[in-house]
């Protein structure tokens, strides 16, 4: 078993020379680099947000930030782990106007037998997205990933949707390297175990045609 | 190697940041414990899943709309002078 392979990242020297354009006041060279990553915003904010409406606020007040702190980003850190810094900030205020009832942080302790081994062992088909069509993917993917508290989402998304390096999510969240670990392990482990539920092999047939076969005599 | 030690090596081991010697240990385990290469197997795909499944794609027009007003806030704001959002 082979491991995953990491994004292919775009060569941070072009991006510098882009910020420092766009800190001299080129608006065009920060438009490129609103191209190059705006996708990726918006992925994290709907990911944090669940809301496709705060997800557009986001995707405008973050890159708006970062035009207006350019002077304050001094090149330590790639500019996107900067930005996405940023826009996850933006997106976690989203969510606590949403759910004040509710405290949201990236901090908070999720009660999980973390120690315990998974509880769902079944394997699953050999091509267990093919089982449903696109939309239907999606909707499960969603739903799926939405059961997570928002500091598990947030670190899978930037690590394994995202592609960013444990020290990069590690630095966007302000988190400790052991901390990210911890988290993306539990946030792998709950969503394999809650995908289970979609893509489990089925010996014998599937369940409605199971269930055919058994209640069919009258 | 145990199911617990297994599963505290998963992620190291999934994003290929791992010595090899525990890798040894660990796919060792995998040959003869089935529920940890399911696991394995499964959170590997539960990955790949996310990571190919284009959730939450920023439709073209929405973009363009998005870019379009961030470029004029910002040629607005270079006219302003810099200011806190």
């Amino acid at each position: 078993m082979s491991a995953i392979q990491p994004k292919v990242d775009e060569p941070v020297s072009d991006e510098l020379t882009l910020v420092q354009a766009a800190k001299s006041g080129d608006v065009s060279a920060f438009e490129e680099l609103v191209r190059r990553y705006d996708r990726s915003v918006f992925r994290i904010a709907q990911h944090i947000t669940q809301n496709r409406e705060d997800a557009e606020d986001v995707v405008q007040d973050a890159f708006l930030k970062a035009y207006s702190n350019l002077a304050q980003f001094q090149g330590q850190s790639k500019f996107y782990t900067w930005l996405v810094r940023i826009a996850v900030n933006e997106a976690l205020m989203k969510l606590r106007r949403r759910r004040p009832e509710r405290t949201v942080s990236l901090d908070e302790e999720v009660k999980t037998e973390e120690d315990s081994l998974p509880r769902e062992v079944a394997d699953w088909s050999p091509n267990p997205e093919q089982q449903y069509s696109q939309a239907e993917l999606r909707e499960i993917l969603s739903r799926t990933i939405q059961g997570l508290p928002p500091g598990f989402r947030t670190v899978f998304v930037l690590r394994d949707v995202e592609g960013l390096s444990t020290e990069e999510t590690a630095e966007a969240l302000d988190l400790s390297i052991p901390a990210v670990k911890s988290r993306l392990l539990r946030a792998r482990l709950q969503l394999r175990e809650r995908l289970s539920r979609y893509f489990q092999r089925r010996d014998g047939g599937d369940v409605a045609q199971r269930r055919e076969s058994g209640d069919g005599t009258q | 190697m145990k199911c617990s030690e297994f599963l505290q090596e998963l992620t190291n081991y999934l994003d290929g940041v791992i010595d090899d010697r525990t890798k040894a240990e660990l796919e060792d385990h995998l040959s003869w414990c089935h529920n940890c290469f399911v696991v394995c197997d499964t959170t590997k795909k539960t990955i790949e899943i996310y990571r190919d499944s284009q959730l939450y794609e920023l439709p073209d027009d929405l973009r363009t709309r998005l870019r379009t007003a961030i470029v004029a806030k910002c040629h607005a704001r270079k006219k302003s002078g810099p200011q806190e959002v």
